[in-house]
């Protein structure tokens, strides 16, 4: 056993442990060992990726204007932003300027993005955890009719429209099949909903599921298909063509207007529906404020979606860039992703080899080179861990630092630092949110707030999209109809030797790839991805991560049901097949649970 | 391709392209685009990872058919046709993440909403190698790839589909995928062993 402190934690590995194991198929995933004190209470945390990815390594030889097409297939869903991120590193590179109608049909694709993931989230992955399904089967439609009047003007919340919901869920759990309720740890004594709050969200978890694809046909009408739309090296591969005499399949009007109309519906989906739900969802388990980790002490942005074209400083840039440390939320540092000294990636605890593994590399000169083996406390073999050795390396995610802190990315930092600068797009909600649920500022720090920030954010980009386009508009209507530029697209035009580096903000937090072009072909490629960051295991002075430091200290209701654990974790939207396969543990003292 | 245009038949590949045989449902049905052309009410789809996203497809298919590398624990390279209701349908509300929507979930979504193709057809291989990170088929599944797309043109025949052959090749913007990413530039492309370690660990090696 060991004890000791780091980042204000008190990390106590002697009490029992506990084990959450997913196991999926297409991608891999992640595992958590936690201990508990007699309490019940977590003393200690530690994340694994459990899946070798080598992004990095498939791309080298290859040509850097494709980057972005596998880029698009590390993950299932998080692709365009990916791909985005990929070709804005080569454009960094190589110095090419894109137009601005191809940086506003970007945003408009990564506004998009974040729209789309976060209600998705929000209904279909992270409201099971707080939303008892089963409990919905008691609801009187009636009086959850007059809740959804209560909170919000949508116009589908008569008290039959809810008796059919509720009529259909009954028929799925007397056949027998929950279908997407199965295996909830239904009935769970941390769920607090009342029964109408669960048939409400019943009811908009369906609505969601039902809109979320009119979202999405905005990236097949700028990205040409969905699934994996496509991009291009210069500015974005659609034509627009507004007197329809142009290329076939060009963007004409009608296309533009249909997307407008997209826009529209969306923000009225998202005021009406998903931020009304939250904050009812919210009030119930406002007393419930664990799983804040770094939250309250170190987070960080990259900043993204650049108002002008071509602009990549802080002040241009609409979603905050920087980094509050230690909790001093009245100094917000510079963020520079070219510095050595500033973003670097340790391996002490992950299954990689450096020269030296005191030292950490910045993503330019980053070496990817696996080595996978266990520490002498490991329980299990090679092929079957039982129990992890959290002294010795442990995941398959690199350690990030930035200037030698573990940070935590994501909605929930883009808002604090937002707040902290002052800007009134992210303060004012902020405050609106805690003025409403009557909590204060430090209410944040938690995984409710981590929700909240999401949800918040998502109507922020929402309305963004609708200033994007018409800046889309107003521009081809003043008679620029340009979406590329190729005068560099030949590598003839490069030189010898490059190097660049792209970013975005994922849905799920800071994403950045770093690349190296020699001779027209990728001789490095680095992808640091959010959940490197906020999955990232200890580093050489044995700071924890951020999801290892958000599981500190909660509580758990009933210790073989960890729904408190996957709540927290799930409100970091975790993107696993980008960072992290598969073990299964059954030790004699451990209480193992599968996820699935 | 253009998204609100009403479709009777989804011909859908799932998988991972960079992980060897999963890549299996998207090269079989670049393949079948490659060499055949069909009708407007069919709708060919590389539908990668995508999980839940995935749902608004299946639930606008009256017809559907699906090619994926599935685990039956046959021998490699063995074919496995399943139907309509045997096709498994299963969700989890413990997912730990979103990516974890496995294709089963995405049938259950659809079968929820009552929007669920009326026929169904899964046409799936059994895997021999996944963990070979930036790797192709192997040649147990890509073998079998001729008789898989020949079972894939008879149901669609069954349901009154008539392919032609195409009688020209395909242009550089028409592929399902980026150029990069179709079969023979993905392998073609691939570095040597020395400068990109190929394996996953033991566990996943010998797991």
């Amino acid at each position: 056993m060991s004890v000791y402190e780091t980042q204000g934690f008190k990390l106590d590995n002697s009490g029992k442990r506990v084990v959450v194991d997913p196991v999926t198929r297409i991608e891999g995933h992640m595992r958590v060992e936690v201990n508990l004190n007699d309490k019940n209470v977590i003393t200690n945390a530690v994340s694994t990726g459990t899946m070798w990815r080598g992004l990095e390594v498939i791309l080298k030889g290859r040509d850097p204007r494709d980057a972005w097409a596998f880029t698009e297939r590390i993950c299932g869903v998080c692709t365009g932003t990916h791909a985005l991120t990929s070709v804005r590193a080569v454009e960094d590179a190589l110095g090419i300027r894109i137009p601005e109608n191809a940086n506003s049909i970007r945003n408009i694709m990564q506004l998009n993005l974040q729209v789309h993931d976060h209600l998705v989230h929000f209904y279909h992955l992270h409201a099971l955890d707080w939303v008892d399904v089963v409990s919905a089967l008691k609801a009187d439609p009636k009086a959850t009719s007059e809740l959804a009047q209560s909170i919000s003007s949508w116009p589908l919340s008569s008290p039959g429209y809810f008796r059919d919901i509720q009529t259909r869920l009954k028929k799925f759990v007397e056949s027998g099949q929950l279908g997407p309720f199965m295996n909830g740890y239904w009935g769970n004594p941390a769920y607090l909903l009342p029964p109408e709050a669960n048939l409400m969200a019943v009811a908009h978890y369906l609505e969601a599921l039902d809109f979320q694809k009119e979202i999405v046909k905005i990236h097949t009408i700028y990205g040409g298909k969905n699934p994996h739309p496509n991009w291009l090296v210069g500015g974005v591969p659609c034509a627009i063509n507004v007197h329809d005499t142009g290329a076939v399949g060009a963007v004409n009007m009608e296309r533009l207007n249909l997307v407008s109309s997209i826009i529209d519906r969306t923000i009225e989906f998202i005021d009406q529906v998903y931020i009304p739900d939250l904050l009812a969802i919210a009030s119930f388990y406002k007393g419930w404020l664990h799983g804040g980790g770094l939250s309250g002490k170190s987070v960080m942005s990259y900043g993204d979606i650049p108002d002008k074209a071509n602009d990549h400083s802080a002040k241009n840039l609409m979603l905050p860039r920087g980094a509050i440390i230690n909790g001093d939320l009245s100094k917000v540092h510079e963020v520079d992703m070219r510095d050595p000294e500033q973003i670097q990636e340790f391996v002490t605890h992950s299954w990689f080899s450096y020269e030296d593994e005191t030292k950490g590399l910045h993503p330019w000169d980053g070496v990817t080179e696996p080595n996978y083996q266990l520490g002498k406390n490991a329980k299990g073999s090679n092929t079957n861990i039982e129990q992890i050795d959290e002294a010795a390396k442990y995941s398959w995610i690199k350690a990030p630092r930035w200037r030698g802190h573990a940070m935590e990315v994501g909605p929930l930092a883009r808002y604090i630092i937002g707040y902290a600068q002052n800007n009134p797009e992210f303060k004012e909600p902020v405050d609106m949110v805690l003025k409403k649920l009557d909590v204060p500022v430090t209410a944040l720090f938690s995984t409710l707030g981590r929700t909240a920030a999401r949800g918040l954010e998502a109507s922020w980009a929402a309305h963004k999209m609708r200033y994007f386009q018409d800046k889309l508009m107003a521009n081809i209507k003043a008679g620029d109809l340009s979406t590329a530029n190729i005068d560099k697209w030949e590598p003839r035009t490069w030189p010898k030797e490059a190097k660049g580096v792209g970013f975005t903000e994922a849905p799920r937090g800071a994403l950045g790839h770093w690349v190296r072009i020699k001779d027209g072909k990728i001789d490095n490629y680095q992808c640091v991805v959010p959940t490197t960051w906020n999955g990232s295991p200890r580093d050489p002075k044995g700071q924890i991560g951020a999801f290892e430091a958000s599981l500190m200290n909660t509580p758990l209701a009933r210790a073989d049901q960890p729904l408190e654990i996957l709540r927290t974790l799930h409100s970091f939207d975790p993107c696993l097949a980008c960072s992290t396969h598969v073990m299964s543990p059954d030790g004699a003292e451990m209480t193992s649970v599968k996820v699935r | 391709m253009i998204d609100e245009q009403p479709f009777d038949v989804l011909v859908l590949g799932i998988g991972n392209v960079l992980w060897a045989d999963e890549g299996f449902g998207v090269r079989a049905v670049e393949a079948l685009h490659e060499q055949y052309e069909f009708p407007k009410q069919v709708r060919l789809m590389d539908g990668g990872t995508q999980g839940l996203y995935l749902v608004q497809y299946v639930q606008a298919a009256r017809r559907l058919l699906v090619f994926d590398a599935v685990d039956y624990g046959l021998a490699p390279g063995t074919i496995k046709l399943v139907r309509d209701d045997e096709v498994p349908r299963f969700m989890g509300a413990k997912k730990m993440s979103l990516h974890q929507t496995g294709f089963q979930e995405v049938l259950a979504s659809a079968a929820l909403t009552g929007r669920y193709p009326r026929e169904l057809l899964l046409i799936g291989v059994q895997p021999q190698q996944l963990e070979d990170y930036g790797g192709s088929l192997t040649p147990a599944v890509k073998g079998r790839m001729p008789e898989c797309l020949q079972f894939a043109l008879q149901q669609l025949k069954d349901w009154g589909v008539q392919p032609v052959p195409r009688t020209r090749p395909l242009a550089a913007d028409e592929h399902l995928n980026a150029h990069a990413l179709g079969l023979d530039a993905y392998e073609a492309g691939r570095p040597g062993a020395e400068e990109a370690c190929r394996i996953g660990d033991a566990r996943v090696l010998y797991g």
